[in-house]
């Protein structure tokens, strides 16, 4: 197949053991979502490394723009009180 | 004919489905339509060979003449495989593929869902394991042959063509002979005819949903359980049987 007549490309989720969050894998082309999950268990679950898949159509994720990086992200550099370690420990305190 | 003769022959004759079918399957490696198809034929391929060496070692430990499970696959001639003549028909288009693949799993879905609870231990064990796996193959091919059905003209009469094509190889799989007869009057093995109207069932659930008219009855496929191949088998066992043939004591 060339790249125009691919089936839709599907982003793939795996959840390794129950409670644990999903994680990105990859992707799978598949013409719809049952056949999607198909795809994701067999490409990605072959060696036990998950009990659960979702799959998302990779057109519908919203994402952030490399332009945009300056306004997104920079203005974070310089606020490390926004880090836990920035704090000292009050004494006395045992269980934080 | 004694339980335990029949019991080795019904061995051989599963393990015989399983790997000749995973043979057909492991020809489609790095042929797949596409990639992701292609591990997923490739792995049902290979959950055949794992059921395949699973009858053929209980194979040789109810024979008990050492024969091990390379003996079995690579040491025998062609009428000595009892496979039935669908398994060993050729994978033709990606239609053909499915078609032939939906009967096979759906059949052994429901063999195994009563097999399981056999009295025999090795048969009931082997059957919740593959059950399993075959409970997936039938889900991969009948999803894709709804799809094709109910999918653009072209694939519709594509997928229409296979099924007419191998339905009528069907039959060979709920055939009974005194194999089966001396297993199913041991309670061992269930009556195929308890679930063929099961069978029949969950094929027209999907060829309702596929929008597949009517399929062509015909002949009756039959003699592979008695060793008498399509023209197909013989082409096949050079193929799978060359390497150990030509080096019959090399390791890998």
């Amino acid at each position: 197949m060339s790249a125009d007549n691919q089936f839709p490309q599907w982003e793939v989720f795996i959840q390794s053991k129950t409670g644990l969050p999903y994680k990105h894998v990859g992707n799978v082309h598949a013409a719809d979502g049952e056949l999607a999950l198909q795809n994701a268990r067999d490409l990605y679950t072959r060696r036990q490394e998950g009990t659960s898949i979702w799959v998302l159509p990779t057109d519908q994720i919203v994402a952030s723009n490399p332009d945009d990086s300056d306004a997104f992200f920079d203005p974070a550099e310089d606020k490390i009180y926004r880090a836990a370690t920035y704090y000292t420990m009050p004494k006395g305190a045992k269980h934080i | 004919m004694d339980v335990n003769e029949a019991l080795l022959k019904y061995c051989l004759r599963l393990g015989d489905d399983a790997m000749i079918l995973g043979h057909r399957l492991s020809e489609l490696c790095s042929k797949g339509p596409y990639l992701e198809e292609d591990i997923a034929l490739t792995n049902i391929s290979l959950d055949l060979f794992g059921q395949t060496r699973m009858m053929y070692t209980t194979a040789g430990e109810i024979e008990g003449k050492g024969r091990t499970e390379d003996d079995f696959a690579y040491k025998r001639l062609e009428p000595e495989f009892q496979n039935v003549l669908l398994v060993e028909q050729p994978n033709g288009n990606f239609g053909n593929t499915v078609a032939r693949q939906m009967i096979f799993s759906v059949f052994y879905y429901h063999l195994f869902k009563e097999l399981q609870t056999s009295s025999n231990e090795k048969l009931a064990a082997f059957a919740a394991k593959s059950l399993k796996e075959t409970t997936y193959h039938m889900r991969h091919s009948c999803e894709w042959i709804v799809r094709l059905g109910d999918g653009t003209e072209e694939s519709h009469w594509k997928i229409q063509d296979a099924l007419n094509d191998i339905w009528s190889y069907r039959h060979e799989l709920f055939e009974k002979d005194e194999v089966d007869e001396t297993l199913i009057e041991a309670g061992l093995i269930p009556d195929t005819v308890t679930f063929k109207a099961a069978f029949e069932a969950t094929i027209q659930d999907v060829l309702d949903r596929a929008t597949i008219e009517e399929l062509e009855e015909g002949w009756k496929a039959t003699g592979g359980r008695k060793g008498h191949h399509s023209e197909y088998l013989g082409h096949i066992l050079p193929i799978f049987q060359s390497i150990p043939r030509t080096y019959p004591e090399s390791k890998w």
